[in-house]
């Protein structure tokens, strides 16, 4: 059926290279009207590099681009706008203070005749619209105060809506549970019935394999595979992505995984009672030296409330911490730091100095080990060489701006700025979100060896895998309170979302 | 690896020139304002390009240098503050203040030995540096606000001390460094040059200052790297407070006189060689490099006007146009940089 339609959207020998490396080489990609067209990759592999030169983000680049078979050139993604191509990033872009409704229709609220906006049909169909995507909430309620994933589908459904021919989502899933993201691919096929062309970007192949008719894979700035969704398998995605057998690494997790027996070495940490406004009810849990402790939830479950305040970045409302047995109240992260407490949070941008080298971004939280008044420069760069080299992280120049890094490797210098002088307590936020199996695998072998070296490590994600694949007991977070704690006894994907 | 990080190397390299040159486009532009209004001003006036006239524009920028020091590292943070001049005025009718005045001066002042009056002075600005601070940092009032309120809260210290009087006599030391010199070489400019080595050496060769780059390179990163963020944003503003009352008790000196709004263009000056320098206003980007080129851009438009023959009130306005060109090419520098590094 697909065939007898002329593409609406097609792409031929793309090249883009950034600074003499090229992120692009030589693609074709075509998407027709009614179509839902998967994308997948390892990190860095060129997928959302091909999906920004469509979006109109990058216009410098080589090779043709044809918008219902005219060649077109966008010079900026108001371009792309005005040709009916929307995106929606992988990062939340939301306004949180205004209402739910002026966000559904930011940009282009309805007014009347004197300009003014008309409030009341603004809500309606705001209302209206969200209604149709399943999603029940007062569009005058202040967008800021909804849980995150929540905020998420209606950004989602403010993009689907807006009339746009071709849909970009990069990772929308990555936020949302289950039943959300039901929701949104009960959406998405009723727009690709419409005739709306939908790219969809995720690392969690299932999903791809359930939405998707077309899926293409790209491998280190190639288009290594095309086929129908029906025709292909995850075993079969992967190893187009990684290019050897990759079935064994993506560890399913749909089995019983036997947790083990927990430990009785020294407590590092004690959280009593720990709360906080309406994030966390009285929350109490151990960590002890060489054990993974992973917390898992839904997006908004508290998990990073928890975090934050564990590095003295929150205070909590009610509650007491203890590091070794020693009460501790944080004043600031500087305070948590000394105490022998690390964080790596979720989101890079956070954690790290774009414009700043390598080896001034691993060895800003030991400076103070390293020199008292004056600057040793020759002493950080090798302390950050070897870190570099332990973690292999790619390309292995301490000299070179962090921004000119991969997403990947970025994260993985978000670890090694505190692995220089172990902490006691390593708190790690969704430490593999958003990475490729292989970078994925590494950052486990990490975690396992700081385990044996005796770190308590905390790991919390909203990803059951991630937890799976790194924590030897497990406690489930949900609206702020803890509700199950696996310990020495059989756990599986299945068994987290229950719980949770 | 070793290998590995020379081949890297050098495919980088082999990026160009034109790349480099992007990135250092902040350094670049003032550097080529300074040539450009030399030349142009040597070519204007056959009286601007002398000896004696570039110990002029020294002697002339020195004070908004010390005061530029402090600045500098401030806005290095993302941060402003605007009570420099106020802070600076205040000083030096506090050192004015603890001096035996003149029997004809009508100052109920204190005065005191002037090892005290300027012990005593320096602390007066250390103290509403601190204010500052801790406004900043303990309550979270943006430094633009809080060092608004400050602007006037030391106007209003000067004003109750002096009380509209003139007072003249500072103590020797102070008048000495204002205004003496030796070896032909005026004391305020070897003054304000170790002070602008000293600020440069602290932010290039010190954890300090290494801490200032990052926290104005990204404040979130710097907290969740486990710095004290707090106490570094509060530590630059007790040194922006301090060089501003050290440049205003020379200042006063230097100007024979310490009497209410003296310094008042000394705010804008300051603001104007830190960012026509091309140090960042967005923070992370810049250095006492880049302020002492904005001094000199500064020193050489202000003494080059007066060489050549322009309406006086014509000159406020091209000083207008300059600095706003100067913001032009930060922000537009900020960009290229960005686009560099992609």
């Amino acid at each position: 059926m697909r065939e007898d339609r002329s593409p609406i959207l097609e792409l031929q020998g793309i090249t883009k290279s950034f600074g003499g490396v090229e992120a692009l080489r030589g693609v074709d990609f075509a998407l027709h009207p009614g179509e839902i067209h998967g994308l997948v990759g390892e990190n860095g592999a060129g997928k959302s590099t091909l999906m920004k030169i469509i979006a109109g983000v990058h216009t410098e680049f080589t090779g043709r681009f044809l918008v219902d078979g005219k060649e077109t050139h966008f010079r900026s993604a108001r371009d792309a706008h005005a040709a009916g191509i929307a995106m929606v990033h992988q990062e939340l872009s939301v306004a949180p203070d205004l209402t739910v409704a002026e966000n559904v229709f930011l940009g282009n609220q309805p007014t009347n005749a004197l300009g003014l906006v008309q409030w009341r049909r603004m809500a309606r169909e705001a209302g209206e619209q969200l209604a149709r995507f399943g999603i029940n909430v007062d569009p005058m309620s202040r967008l800021g105060d909804l849980p995150i994933g929540l905020q998420q589908l209606i950004e989602i459904a403010r993009v689907l809506f807006s009339g746009a021919r071709i849909v970009i989502l990069d990772e929308p899933t990555s936020a949302l549970s289950p039943p959300e993201v039901e929701r949104l691919f009960a959406t998405l096929r009723r727009l690709r019935e419409a005739g709306t062309a939908i790219v969809f970007i995720s690392h969690f192949i299932e999903d791809i394999l359930l939405v998707s008719d077309t899926v293409t894979v790209f491998r280190n700035g190639r288009k290594v595979a095309e086929t129908a969704s029906a025709a292909t398998s995850k075993g079969a995605l992967i190893e187009a992505m990684i290019g050897r057998g990759g079935e064994a690494l993506e560890h399913s997790y749909t089995d019983d995984l036997m947790l083990p027996q927990p430990s009785d070495s020294s407590v590092i940490l004690k959280v009593d009672q720990l709360s906080l406004a309406r994030s966390l009810k009285d929350i109490s849990f151990e960590a002890r030296a060489g054990e993974v402790l992973g917390i898992y939830g839904f997006m908004g479950c508290g998990q990073q409330e928890l975090s934050r305040i564990l590095f003295g970045k929150l205070k909590p409302d009610g509650g007491t911490l203890a590091v070794e047995g020693k009460p501790k109240t944080f004043a600031s992260t500087a305070a948590a730091r000394r105490a022998g407490v690390a964080l790596v949070p979720e989101s890079r941008r956070d954690m790290l100095f774009h414009q700043e080298p390598v080896y001034k971004n691993i060895s800003i939280s030991i400076l103070d080990r390293i020199s008292s008044l004056l600057l040793k420069p020759a002493q950080e760069r090798d302390i950050a060489k070897r870190q570099v080299e332990q973690l292999q992280i790619r390309p292995p120049v301490v000299g070179l701006d962090l921004g000119m890094l991969s997403g990947g490797n970025q994260q993985k210098v978000a670890l090694a700025k505190w692995l220089t002088y172990p902490p006691k307590l390593l708190v790690l936020c969704e430490p593999t979100r958003g990475m490729d199996v292989g970078a994925k695998n590494d950052v486990i072998n990490i975690v396992r060896d700081l385990r044996t070296r005796g770190l308590a490590i905390i790991v919390l994600s909203t990803e059951p895998e991630t937890v799976l694949s790194l924590a030897d007991r497990i406690l489930v977070l949900k609206r702020g309170a803890v509700v199950r704690e696996f310990k020495n006894e059989p756990v599986s994907k299945d068994r987290l979302l229950e719980a949770a | 690896m070793a290998s590995s990080e020379t081949a890297f190397a050098e495919a980088h390299r082999a990026r160009g020139l034109a790349p480099f040159l992007r990135s250092q486009m902040r350094n670049i532009a003032p550097f080529l304002t300074l040539i450009f209004l030399s030349a142009f001003f040597c070519f204007a006036s056959p009286s601007f390009a002398t000896l004696d006239n570039l110990g002029n524009i020294l002697t002339q920028v020195s004070v908004t240098g010390i005061i530029a020091v402090g600045l500098t590292f401030v806005i290095l943070c993302a941060e402003i503050d605007l009570s420099i001049a106020s802070i600076a005025n205040v000083t030096g009718i506090a050192v004015a203040y603890f001096t035996l005045q003149e029997s004809y001066v009508n100052i109920a002042n204190i005065p005191l030995p002037g090892a005290v009056a300027i012990l005593l002075s320096i602390l007066l600005c250390a103290l509403l540096g601190l204010v500052n601070a801790l406004g900043l940092t303990v309550i979270g009032i943006p430094s633009f606000i809080m060092t608004l309120a400050m602007m006037q809260i030391a106007a209003g210290i000067s004003a109750l001390l002096v009380r509209g009087q003139i007072a003249y006599k500072v103590p020797g030391l102070i008048t000495t460094l204002g205004s003496g010199s030796i070896g032909g070489i005026p004391w305020i400019v070897i003054v304000a040059a170790i002070m602008l080595l000293g600020g440069h050496l602290v932010l290039t060769y010190t954890r300090f200052g290494r801490y200032v780059y990052m926290v104005g390179g990204n404040r979130e990163a710097a907290e969740y790297s486990g710095l004290n963020v707090k106490l570094i944003l509060g530590a630059v503003m007790v040194i922006s407070a301090v060089c501003s009352g050290i440049g205003g008790m020379l200042g006063v000196a230097h100007f024979g006189s310490a009497q209410q709004n003296e310094f008042d263009t000394y705010l804008l000056d300051s603001i104007a060689a830190v960012v026509v320098g091309g140090t960042s206003l967005f923070g992370g980007r810049g250095g006492i490099g880049n302020t002492i080129v904005g001094l000199f851009v500064l020193g050489v438009l202000n003494n080059g006007l007066d060489h050549v023959n322009i309406d006086s009130f014509l000159k406020i306005l091209i000083r207008g146009l300059i600095l706003l060109a100067a913001l032009v090419i930060n922000v537009y520098a900020q960009r290229l940089r960005e686009k560099a590094a992609e």
